[in-house]
C-alpha cells in the first residue's frame, strides 16, 4: 500500500461524523500536488458513505482542529489586548487587571492545554508526514503524545492552579 | 482500507492546479516547528515563571520590549501564529462551509482581520517607546 493511502485512512477513520470528512486531507505533499483547492476528494468520500471504523486517529484529528481554532481566536484577542499597551500605563493596567480574575485564570489553564496538545500532536502529524513509516506505529505515537502532554501539562496546572487558588 | 483507495484522487495534477497547496502545506509545518519553541517558551516565561500573569502589567511589557530580542521574539510569534492560524482556519472553512456566498464572506472576513491584526501588532511592537511609555501609533490618540 502506498504511504499516502496509509496517512489518508488514518485521518479518515472515526466515529462517522460527516463533518469530519475533511480528515481526508492527508498530510502528504504528493496528495496536494494531485488534488487542489477544489477538494474533489471531499465529495467522493461523502458519496462513499459510512466509511468510518472508529479510532483514536479521528479523535486526535478533531482535537487538533478544535484546539487550533481555539488558539487562533485567543491569539486575535491577545493581539488586541496587548495593543492597548500603546495607550500607555493607566489604560493597559486597568484592562490587563481583568486577567487576574479566577474565571479568566481557569481559561488560561484551558488555553495552555489546547496549545500544548496542538503543538505535540502537530509534531506527531509531522513525524508521519516526513517519515511515512511512522504510520505503522500510530498507536504508539499517539500514546507518546498523550503521555508527554500529561507530563508537561501537570507542572503548568500546578503553577497556574496555585495562582488561581491565591486569587480566590 | 478499500475506501481509502477509492477516495484517493487521481494522481495527475488537474488543470489549473497550482503549487500553492504544496507551499502552504510546507509552511504549516515549518511555522509549526518555529511556533513550538516560540509559543511554549513564551508561555513558560510569561505565564508560569515568577508568579505568571500576576506580574504582567505595563512595566513588565515595557521592560521586555526595551530589548530587541523580545521584540523580535514576540513579533515573529505574532506573524507566524496569525499566518499559520489563518491558513488553518481557511482549511476549516473550506471543509465545512459549502455555500459559495458564505464561504467567500467568511474567508474575506478572515483575511481582512488577519491583515489588520498583523498590521496593528507590528506597528505597536515597532513603534513602542519605553521611555515615553507608549507606542507612537496609539499614544497619539490617547493624547
Ligand atoms: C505550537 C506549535 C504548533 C505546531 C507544532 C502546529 C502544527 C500544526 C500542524 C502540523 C497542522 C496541520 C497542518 C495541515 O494539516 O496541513 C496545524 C494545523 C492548524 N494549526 Fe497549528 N501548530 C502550532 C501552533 C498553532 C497556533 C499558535 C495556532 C493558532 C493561532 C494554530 C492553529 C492551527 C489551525 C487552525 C490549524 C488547522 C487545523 C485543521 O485543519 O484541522 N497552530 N498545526
Amino acid at each position: 500500500m502506498h504511504n499516502e493511502a496509509l496517512t489518508w485512512s488514518f485521518a479518515v477513520r472515526g466515529p462517522g461524523w460527516p463533518m469530519l470528512v475533511s480528515a481526508q486531507i492527508p498530510h502528504s505533499p504528493r496528495f496536494f500536488t494531485a488534488d487542489t483547492s477544489e477538494r474533489r476528494g471531499v465529495r467522493t468520500v461523502e458519496k462513499v458513505g459510512t466509511i468510518y471504523r472508529g479510532g483514536q486517529g479521528q479523535w486526535a484529528f478533531a482535537a487538533h482542529r478544535i484546539s487550533g481554532a481555539l488558539v487562533f481566536f485567543f491569539l486575535m484577542a491577545h493581539i488586541l489586548d496587548t495593543a492597548l499597551v500603546g495607550f500607555g500605563p493607566k489604560f493597559y493596567n486597568r484592562v490587563v487587571g481583568v486577567y487576574h480574575n479566577p474565571v479568566i485564570r481557569l481559561m488560561e489553564i484551558g488555553l495552555a492545554g489546547a496549545v500544548l496538545f496542538h503543538a505535540l500532536n502537530g509534531l506527531r502529524i509531522m513525524a508521519i508526514d516526513f517519515f511515512p513509516k511512522a504510520s505503522d506505529r500510530q498507536r504508539e505515537l499517539l500514546g507518546f503524545v498523550i503521555g508527554l502532554f500529561m507530563v508537561l501539562f501537570a507542572p503548568a496546572v500546578f503553577f497556574m492552579g496555585r495562582e488561581l487558588l491565591h486569587s480566590l | 482500507m478499500a475506501v481509502a483507495e477509492r477516495a484517493r484522487p487521481a494522481t495527475k495534477r488537474p488543470p489549473g492546479g497550482s503549487d500553492i497547496n504544496l507551499w502552504t502545506w510546507f509552511f504549516m509545518r515549518i511555522s509549526g516547528i518555529v511556533l513550538l519553541f516560540l509559543v511554549l517558551g513564551h508561555f513558560t516565561i510569561v505565564h508560569l515563571m515568577g508568579g505568571g500573569i500576576n506580574r504582567v502589567n505595563f512595566a513588565f511589557v515595557s521592560g521586555r520590549w526595551s530589548s530587541p530580542f523580545w521584540q523580535t521574539w514576540d513579533w515573529t510569534m505574532l506573524f507566524l501564529g496569525m499566518l499559520h492560524g489563518a491558513n488553518g482556519m481557511k482549511v476549516i472553512i473550506d471543509d465545512y462551509v459549502r455555500r459559495p456566498g458564505a464561504r467567500v464572506a467568511l474567508k474575506s472576513t478572515l483575511y481582512v482581520m488577519t491583515f489588520v491584526l498583523i498590521l496593528l501588532g507590528t506597528l505597536i511592537i515597532l513603534t513602542f517607546d519605553p521611555t515615553k511609555g507608549r507606542s507612537a501609533v496609539l499614544g497619539g490618540i490617547a493624547g
